[in-house]
């Protein structure tokens, strides 16, 4: 099914059961324990143990590997080093060596995998491997590189021809004619997608053709990488990836455990499973880059924008990517004159890749901030001033309009559900007991991206549909809304419909990432369906485009068959795939939200607590309001971190992140996240789908974290613009003991 | 994990005469600190004697009318025995402030006050440390040292002492009871128990090799109001950036210990004099030659004003009441 043509009325409109708070329902598998994941599978047959061992130096070469000692360990079945390979080619879009070679590209770049009996058996041998290192310099400090840095190409937005530097009007003649002006930089960390299930693969091998189960958001990149890492065809491999215990990002793309899993189950002939371990998954893998962003804003009294310059800095290996901090600034703000882009400096540090809400979180990060900063110098209501510099069009191309863009109402909601009349727009004026308390307020956005995407749905004998797509839940609600997908095209209920998921010997879906997975698979299950809708029409000689489908029958006029009877004749298969036309260029289609936060500062101790936040997304048409709220709270949530304590810290002279686990890099917990209330608008958005729905799994994130930079600089009249904003920078500005 | 040997004691002396005969040989008690260090090849003992059916797992009152705690009592019964709660609460606060409910269940009182410092280095087998592997230099000093100690460190070792339960002890000029292999019992003032880094900081504590810590016992109760303020980055289960006991009187006399600061709790008596003057004369003085580094030196001021705070909580009960 081509989607080229704005969505009519459609079967989903009857919202039934689509767009209703439907539990997970693979959530009772989940709470059980039944759910197996990855390392938990059983079908390859008992699988030995690979533990995977990082190289101890940032940059350097390899010059000899002993495993004498770890050969001869217990259980030890073998072990298999990078030394005994040539360097396996890297997936697409990344930059870091998987394996092979003598060449060290980052700390913790997987240097050997030893494979014993037992867990147990095969960490011990894992450290009587002896390496042979020569160390050469590294670079690894951002501001550093930031003389060599390159321009970075946007190809998100404004495609793959776009300029690196988007240039709107004349910025400098805008910015010195201007009487308001905000020129400012921000720093954002390194952060890690910390996600709760390690990276884990298994692998076994039947002949030359290889299955792997793994932990993996993107089945149908796995099996284009894969192949050619592995150096055979691409038939050759089959990769399942059921359930994901979340992976924000770090498990886009195959990392080591998936090519050591293979190779040492090939090397041995048995299924072997690697997990990696926590303290190795910080550096082995994928993290955001840390930004430098300076942000130039200028204004007229009457508080309208007149020039915006975003310039942005990130690093990553040679040939990653760029953390693309300020495209969303392209498409936020109105103001004639622009200049926004981002750099992208070499380091030799691990790999920095996607990460939720990759460019958006810690772009908003800065260009919110800076937006309250410029609001206070207008002495305007920082609602007030965004919605004045609201914009219908993307400001570069102003005949391209938004397909549905409410930013304005998400701000005006939450103002008046959060209460925000009742901000003291002076800082430091609000004292309750030792605690200073604060309001702030962010503006986010996070684009909808179409992509194609298949699935297959049958109705079966037994008169049970299911769905099957090589599409992947990643603990978003995948199962969830694909089922209601299909139940609500057939006229069933959700508890009819089994849905099967990544296994890629099923239809290509898109995947989970960049919030593109909802919108794109629930299409590809709708276009599957009004396959199968033509299918039954014409086993029953029903003119399909007059058939309706609802409570477990097909009707056409006045004829009325239940699908039981249908399935009873023979099996009947819907399969499809949903492609996407122009639409997208022609109409720039995102997601809003306003994002509101409360903050008690102790005047003592500047410890900051969260005290409660509110999102109002405005998202398309909502599949499910209780598997959205629960993206959105949980991007929210990573907001508090991204604010307030997330930070994988850098040794600049060992060049690697020192607190590469749990216990160091500090994650929000429970007592961290107060109550935090969503309201998700209903504005269904014809243009993006033919569900009408958009996604909002990275929404929640976007904004969350200005939104309390900015209540904490309104309790304590402290700006800090180097997050994580953590009491040691608030301390020296805090009222004097004196005044306590 | 290096492979090793399992033994379950009935007997304290059972218990200390393996200590004194097998080489390497460990006590395992809750095993929340020395199982996660074995996994990391950070200690990598022969054998382990386990300590769990010992009879050491009452709190008892004391002929001086203090208490002596059993040093298997777990962290969360000490916290919420009744005579804890109503005579030493500080005791009780320290604990809930720290780890989890399911640690402290496992957590005995005797492995908390020996649990090892959360140095990231330390934990880093790829990198130098002198407290793992004395004379591999100190990764921290010119690394991450943001948790890591301003005062009584040494050129060797900039590590905290991490635990909250010994700052409270401190405060109260508890002492340790031991018995050793040769069956002698010695206690020791909790201010000697733990040591500073000096050349040696692979050694922490005053402990002997043959030696098992049977209890901690409490001087009678000292009145007065107690606080433990534990500040931190994200409001719990984190180690403290700065902690503060507090035992204070209507008069500003008190006793004041921090944690989070130093290589062992850290109590400056003297400094407490000032407690008649402000929170920023105790600290002047208890952290009088504080070297820290550029990244820790917040908490200098962070310990003021933590103090301050607690003052403060002391007056505004004290007003009310
Ligand atoms: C995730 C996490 C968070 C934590 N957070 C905090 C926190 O916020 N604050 C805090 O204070 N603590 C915290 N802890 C530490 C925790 O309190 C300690 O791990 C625990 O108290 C250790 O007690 P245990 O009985 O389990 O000791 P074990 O691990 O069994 O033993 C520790 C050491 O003590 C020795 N030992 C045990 N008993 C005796 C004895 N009777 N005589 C002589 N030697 C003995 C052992 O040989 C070993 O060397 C945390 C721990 C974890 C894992
Ligand atoms: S501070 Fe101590 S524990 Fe940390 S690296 Fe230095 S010597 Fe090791």
């Amino acid at each position: 099914m081509r989607f080229d043509e704005p969505a009519l009325r459609n079967p989903i409109d009857d919202l039934t059961v689509f767009g209703r708070p439907v539990a997970r329902i693979e959530g009772p598998l989940k709470v059980t324990g039944a759910a197996r994941y990855a390392y938990e599978r059983t079908e390859l047959g008992k699988a030995a143990y690979g533990v995977v061992v990082g190289a101890a130096i940032p940059k350097g070469r390899i010059r000899a590997i002993d495993r004498t000692a770890a050969l001869a360990s217990p259980g030890v079945l073998g072990v298999i080093t990078t030394l005994d390979h040539d360097r396996l080619p890297t997936a697409d879009m990344c930059a870091a060596t998987l394996f092979g070679g003598d060449v060290i590209q980052h700390h913790h770049q997987a240097m050997a995998v030893v494979v014993a009996d037992t867990f147990e058996q095969a960490r011990a041998a894992s450290r009587l491997l002896s390496v042979t290192y020569e160390r050469a310099e590294g670079r690894f400090v951002l501001a550093d590189e930031e003389p060599r840095a390159e321009a970075a190409p946007d190809t998100e937005n404004g495609g793959p021809d776009a300029p690196d530097i988007d240039v709107v009007g004349d910025f400098e003649a805008a910015f010195r004619a201007a009487l308001v002006r905000l020129e400012q930089t921000y720093t954002t960390p390194y952060e890690s997608p910390a996600m709760m299930e390690p990276h884990a693969s298994m692998a076994a091998w039947q002949g030359d053709h290889v299955t792997i189960w793994t932990s993996n958001q993107m089945v149908n990149w796995a099996v284009r990488d894969i192949p050619r890492a592995l150096g055979i065809p691409a038939e050759n491999v089959r990769v399942l990836s059921p359930y994901v215990g979340g992976g924000f990002g770090a498990k886009l793309f195959i990392r080591c455990d998936v090519v050591l899993a293979a190779l040492a189950a090939r090397a041995l002939g048995r299924p072997v499973k690697v997990t990696l371990h926590r303290p190795v998954i910080f550096n082995n893998t994928s993290h955001r880059s840390a930004t430098i962003q300076r942000i130039r804003l200028a204004a007229g009294s009457d508080g309208k924008l007149t020039g915006i310059s975003h310039r942005g800095l990130s690093g990553n290996l040679p040939g990653g990517l760029a953390e693309m901090a300020t495209s969303q600034t392209k498409l936020l703000y109105a103001a004639p004159n622009r200049e926004i882009g981002m750099r992208m400096a070499t380091l030799d540090l691990p790999e920095s890749n996607f990460m939720r809400a990759p460019g958006e979180a810690p772009g908003l990060m800065a260009l919110e901030v800076a937006m309250d900063e410029m609001a206070e110098k207008l002495a305007m209501d920082p609602i007030a001033f965004r919605i004045l510099n609201d914009t219908p069009v993307d400001p570069h191309v102003p005949n391209r309009r938004f397909s549905e863009r409410h930013l304005a109402e998400c701000l005006r909601v939450g103002a008046e559900r959060f209460g925000w009349s009742a901000r003291q727009a002076r800082p430091a004026g609000v004292r309750d007991g030792r605690w200073l308390v604060g309001m702030g307020v962010a503006s986010a956005i996070r684009n909808a991206i179409p992509m194609s995407s298949g699935a297959r749905v049958r109705l079966e004998r037994s008169g049970r549909l299911t769905v099957e797509t090589d599409m992947t839940d990643i603990g978003t609600g995948t199962y969830t809304i694909l089922a209601q997908t299909a139940a609500e095209m057939l006229g069933v209920t959700p508890a009819d419909v089994g849905v099967t998921l990544g296994d890629s010997n099923l239809p290509r879906a898109a995947g989970s990432g960049g919030q593109w997975g909802a919108a794109n698979a629930t299409g590809g299950v709708f276009a599957a369906c009004v396959k199968l809708r033509e299918a039954i029409a014409a086993r029953l000689g029903f003119p399909a485009a007059q058939c309706t489908f609802a409570d477990h029958h097909v009707r056409s006029g006045n004829d009325t068959t239940s699908l039981a009877e249908v399935a009873q004749r023979g099996e009947l298969i819907g399969e499809d795939l949903i492609e996407f036309g122009d639409l997208g260029k022609r109409f720039q289609q995102s997601t809003f939200g306003a994002q509101f936060a409360e903050v008690g500062v102790d005047a003592f101790t500047g410890e900051i607590r969260v005290r409660r936040m509110l999102a109002v997304c405005d998202a398309g048409r909502i599949i499910n309001p209780v598997t959205a709220r629960s993206q959105v709270i949980g991007g929210m949530t990573m907001g508090i971190g991204a604010a307030l304590m997330e930070d994988l810290g850098l040794d600049a002279k060992r060049g690697f992140f020192v607190n590469h686990d749990m216990a160091g890099y500090e994650v929000p917990v429970h007592a961290d996240v107060p109550h935090l209330d969503v309201v998700l608008l209903d504005h269904p958005d014809a243009l993006a789908s033919p569900t009408k729905a958009k996604g909002i799994g990275e929404l929640g994130m976007c904004g969350a974290a200005p939104a309390i930079a900015n209540a904490v600089y309104n309790a304590t009249g402290v700006r800090i613009r180097n997050y994580p904003i953590t009491l040691d920078k608030l301390l020296h500005e805090l009222p004097p003991l004196s005044a306590l | 994990m290096r492979a090793f040997t399992y033994q379950r004691v009935a007997a304290t002396a059972e218990a200390t005469a393996a200590l004194a005969r097998i080489p390497g040989a460990k006590l395992l008690a809750g095993g929340t600190n020395l199982l996660d260090l074995m996994k990391l090849e950070i200690e990598a003992p022969t054998h382990l004697i386990d300590i769990r059916d010992l009879d050491l797992a009452r709190i008892e009152d004391t002929a001086a009318g203090g208490l002596r705690i059993g040093a298997l009592v777990s962290n969360t019964d000490l916290a919420s025995d009744a005579r804890i709660k109503r005579h030493y609460p500080v005791i009780s606060r320290a604990i809930v402030s720290g780890a989890t409910g399911q640690l402290r269940n496992k957590a005995s009182t005797a492995g908390n006050l020996l649990q090892r410092n959360r140095c990231p280095y330390f934990y880093d087998t790829d990198q130098p440390c002198n407290k793992r592997l004395p004379g591999s230099g100190c990764s921290a000093i010119d690394g991450a040292s943001r948790g890591l100690a301003v005062i009584g460190t040494s050129s060797a070792c900039i590590a905290t002492y991490p635990g909250d339960l010994a700052v409270a002890l401190r405060l109260l000029d508890a002492e340790i009871e031991t018995v050793d292999a040769a069956g002698r019992t010695r206690t020791l003032p909790i201010a000697d128990f733990h040591r500073l880094p000096g050349d040696t900081p692979q050694i922490e504590t005053a402990l002997q090799p043959s030696e098992l810590i049977t209890a901690v016992i409490l001087p009678p109760p000292l009145g007065g109001r107690h606080f433990y303020l534990k500040v931190r980055d994200r409001a719990s289960y984190a180690f403290a950036l700065v902690s503060v006991a507090a035992v204070l009187h209507p008069d500003r006399t008190g006793r004041i210990a921090f944690g989070g600061v130093a290589p062992k709790p850290w109590r400056v008596e003297q400094a407490e004099a000032a407690l008649q003057d402000s929170a920023e004369a105790v600290v002047s003085i208890a952290f009088d030659g504080a070297t820290p580094t550029e990244q820790n030196a917040f908490k200098v001021p962070l310990a003021a004003r933590a103090l301050a705070s607690v003052i403060a909580r002391a007056r505004e009960s004290s007003d009310a009441v």
